[in-house]
Formats: structure tokens, C-alpha cells, sequence
């Protein structure tokens, strides 16, 4: 089990909402990327929020010092819309791009993505919202739109055009800390043979554990919480372990 | 020109990365010049001839990777080098390329600076289950045929973890050349490799944290 840190990047500051929405500035993305390269964060996961609005100045400057400070894997999401963005970032340092609102109005585009640097590169991001009835449709552009599109099927489709991971958000749940949304996480990881990343809503270790017990996810994404000292990447891994479920367990070891 | 960097420390090496064309050149430079070392990323065959320390890393294809190396007139002044046993370190496909050959999307000729050949990893655990390919994370470094002492590898705490992206391994013909490898569902994959001063690490020692660092400055002092 992989921890990811997620990072919402807004200008030059690390933010974080609720639902997506009433984002709070919480500090310096440079100072908690290298705490958690300290604490023995596994990746880091740069999501940039407003890369469509105002260019990406500011993340060029993160992944500048991260390049030179960082030594783990890097994953880079928001406002990607071509193989020529992903390239940049690829050359900027990035190690993996996450797409949503583009691939979901161009699905051909993991294809390119995946075929240009492989499969390895190409997470999908999906952002959902629960509809009832066990079905959740996916959301771009931050959550808010919504794009008729059930979750599950695009994930199984995506899979096929060559996504390598498929990081999924729930809308509902993510900023709450109140736990993941397991329906949403396990239909999906019960139909794709590449690895999950579950994301949205965990406040606290036993919400993963809960998780992880249920579906094999490979990875989580936390953000709230580690951010708002909830829980620490230590705490998180010293639980997957004492549950045995494998993990990375010290930055040193 | 080598890069001036404020962490070059006094008495270490300057480190010849190989350009071309392939391979995240950033993180591994960077990690380079973290560890106090000079950088000089080219792709000059002169260069070559007259380096002490050669990175070559990459990401990529096999045959792609031999067709780039080759139009820059590369592979001759590689071979020469390390012919004269001179610290030499391929990352990821840069160790693959060290073998005789590799079955990625047909058959094609690497370096063949170790013996032995580049095989896709299987698609099924040992216990026959499906496991993803490629191998992707952070995974476990275990003692293989030869001794860690004055390699890359010294002070890597058994079982220490590194990070892994790849569809093919490599299967040295000697199990002597096996410095370090890896468990996968049970199949064991060659995660480090050495003959003499030259070594390859499958995994990035640039995106491995305080142990890949610790395996780059290793290099440096070689």
C-alpha cells in the first residue's frame, strides 16, 4: 500500500476545501512537500486547482523545488489537456500526470498520453458523485460539472485506452475526513485490473484499514487530514502494518 | 559545462549523465548534485572518453533506446569505457540496456557490457494468480548472489525499499552478477546487478528517497 499526500495547489499556496468548495489557505506547499518527504510520504500528489485560470507560474516554481529536494515520485493533476502539456511537466519533473475534465471530453486522449510515455504516466482521475441506487456520476472541472457519465464504466473504459492507475475522488466525501465512500472506491477496484488510488473523505487510519480490508486498493490519497495533523504518515503506516497490509515503513528503511 | 551547484562538496567526481533523447535527466541530475557531486549532462562521445563516473539512465523502449545511443554515435565510446572497468551505473532501462539483448517488441542487441538477456516480467504470481505488469511501487531489496561490501548497495539496510516502474527484467546469465533482487507475487526479479565497477539499478535510485540518495552517493565515491 502506497500513502500519497495530496496536494491542492491554488497560486502559491496549499489549500483545501470541503466537497470542493470553501477552499482554506493552510500554508506553503514547499514546507509540507518536505515534511512528508521526511515523514516517509510514499508520493507526492500536486493537484493544481486553478492551472486553467492563471498558467502554471507558481507550480513550475514547486516542481523546480521539488526536483531538487524531493526524491520520490512526483504526480502532477489539473489543466491538462494535451500530450504537449503532459510533456512539459514530464520536463519540469513530474513523474505522472492525473487527468479528468480533459479525458472525459476527449477520451482519446489517455490513449495519446499512454502511448507517448506509457501507461505508467497516465493516471485517470475520477472526481464522482454519488446518484443513488449504487451509481455515481463523474464530475469535471473541480466538481463542478456534472457529465452524464456513470463512474464505473469509465473507469473500465478508460482502463482499456491504457490508464495506468485510476485515482478516484469521491465529491461527497472528500475534506469531510469522515471516511471514505467504499461503494463508489470497491465498484470500481471490483472491475479494473490496474491500480486504485482511494481519495476523499479519510480523517483518520482506521477509515483505510476499514477500507483496505474490504477492497485491494493499491494506494490512498490523503489530504485534510495530514494536512490538519489528524493523523501523520508514521501513524498511517505503523496502522497498515500492525493490520498486515504491506507498506514502505520508513524513509530510511 | 558542468553545473555549479551550491551543494558540490570538495573532492567529489564529476558525474557524466548520458542524454539521449530518453530518461528523466532532471531528477537524476538533481540527485546527483543533492549528493554533492558534479553534473554534466551530454551526449558528446568525447565526453565519454574522458569521464570518470557515467550515469546512463532511461525510460523508454529498448529498441528505441539502442537506435538513439547509436545515431549519436554513442555505443562504441560506451563499450570502450567500460572496458577499462570505469565506475559505470545504468538506471531502469540504462541497466537493461548493460545486457546482450532484450525481447521488448522484437528482438534487438543492447550494449553487452554483462551476459544474459531482458525478458518481459511473467503476468501471473508464482502461484499462478494475475498480478499487474507493469511492476509499479516500492518494493523490497534483497541480498542476491554477491556481497553488498564497497558496491553501490553498502549501507542499504536489507530489505530496504526502493521505487520500481517496469514491464521487463533483467536475467543475467551468472547469478554472480545478482547483487540485489526483488520479490514480485513471488517472482523474484534481478533489482541491481554489478560486474566489477559497473552497476545497474533497475529501480530509481533518484525517486528512492534517503536510500536511493544514499546509493547515488555511493556511486559518487566509487
Amino acid at each position: 500500500m502506497r500513502v500519497i499526500a495530496r496536494m491542492d495547489i491554488k497560486g502559491p499556496n496549499l489549500i483545501k476545501g470541503i466537497r470542493f468548495e470553501g477552499l482554506r489557505v493552510i500554508g506553503s506547499p514547499q514546507h509540507f512537500a518536505r515534511h512528508y518527504y521526511e515523514s516517509g510520504i510514499d508520493e507526492l500528489l500536486y493537484v493544481d486547482t486553478v492551472a486553467s485560470l492563471y498558467g502554471r507560474n507558481s507550480l513550475n516554481d514547486l516542481l523546480d523545488f521539488t526536483a531538487q529536494n524531493i526524491f520520490i515520485p512526483i504526480t502532477v493533476c489539473g489543466g491538462i489537456r494535451s500530450v504537449e502539456d503532459v510533456h512539459l511537466l514530464l520536463r519540469a519533473g513530474a513523474d505522472k500526470v492525473a487527468i479528468n475534465t480533459a479525458a472525459v471530453k476527449r477520451p482519446s486522449l489517455v490513449e495519446d498520453v499512454a502511448r507517448a510515455f506509457g501507461s505508467q504516466c497516465m493516471v485517470l482521475s475520477i472526481e464522482a458523485k454519488s446518484v443513488g441506487g449504487g451509481r455515481w456520476e463523474v464530475y469535471t472541472d473541480n466538481g463542478r460539472e456534472h457529465s452524464g457519465q456513470d463512474a464505473v464504466e469509465w473507469a473500465m473504459k478508460a482502463e482499456k485506452l491504457g490508464a495506468g492507475e485510476i485515482l478516484v475522488t469521491s465529491v461527497d466525501h472528500d475534506g469531510t475526513r469522515k471516511g471514505f465512500d467504499v461503494g463508489l472506491i470497491g465498484a470500481i477496484v471490483s472491475v479494473v485490473g490496474i491500480p486504485v488510488i482511494a481519495g476523499g473523505g479519510m480523517g483518520k487510519p482506521s477509515h483505510l484499514i476499514e477500507l483496505a480490508n474490504k477492497y485491494p486498493i493499491s494506494a490512498v490519497a490523503a489530504g485534510s487530514a495530514l494536512h490538519y495533523g489528524n493523523t501523520t504518515v508514521l501513524e498511517i503506516k505503523r496502522a497498515l502494518a500492525a493490520n498486515g497490509i504491506e507498506c514502505r515503513m520508513s524513509p530510511s528503511g | 559545462m558542468p553545473n555549479e551547484s551550491i551543494w558540490v562538496t570538495k573532492g567529489m567526481p564529476t558525474i557524466t549523465v548520458l542524454d539521449y533523447g530518453r530518461g528523466n535527466l532532471k531528477s537524476v541530475s538533481r540527485a546527483v548534485e543533492y549528493c554533492g557531486a558534479h553534473c554534466l549532462v551530454t551526449s558528446d562521445p568525447n565526453e565519454v572518453e574522458n569521464a570518470s563516473h557515467i550515469i546512463l539512465p532511461g525510460v523508454g523502449a529498448f529498441g528505441d533506446a539502442m537506435s538513439q545511443l547509436r545515431e549519436r554515435g554513442l555505443i562504441g565510446p560506451i563499450q570502450a569505457y567500460c572496458l577499462k572497468n570505469r565506475p559505470f551505473l545504468g538506471i531502469c532501462l540504462g541497466m537493461q540496456l548493460m545486457f546482450n539483448e532484450s525481447e521488448e517488441f522484437g528482438l534487438h542487441f543492447g550494449l553487452g557490457l554483462i551476459a544474459g538477456r531482458v525478458e518481459k516480467i511473467p503476468e501471473t504470481a508464482a502461484d499462478g494468480s494475475f498480478h499487474c505488469v507493469p511492476h509499479i511501487g516500492w518494493n523490497t531489496l534483497c541480498e542476491g548472489r554477491a556481497d553488498w561490501a564497497g558496491t553501490i548497495l553498502e549501507g542499504v539496510p536489507m530489505n530496504g525499499s526502493v521505487y520500481f516502474v517496469h514491464s521487463y527484467a533483467a536475467v543475467p546469465e551468472s547469478a554472480m552478477h545478482i547483487l540485489a533482487y526483488t520479490d514480485y507475487h513471488g517472482r523474484r526479479i534481478t533489482a541491481a546487478v554489478r560486474s566489477g565497477r559497473l552497476f545497474g539499478c533497475q529501480f530509481h535510485p533518484e525517486k528512492s528517497g534517503v536510500i536511493g540518495l544514499n546509493i547515488i552517493r555511493n556511486f559518487c565515491s566509487l
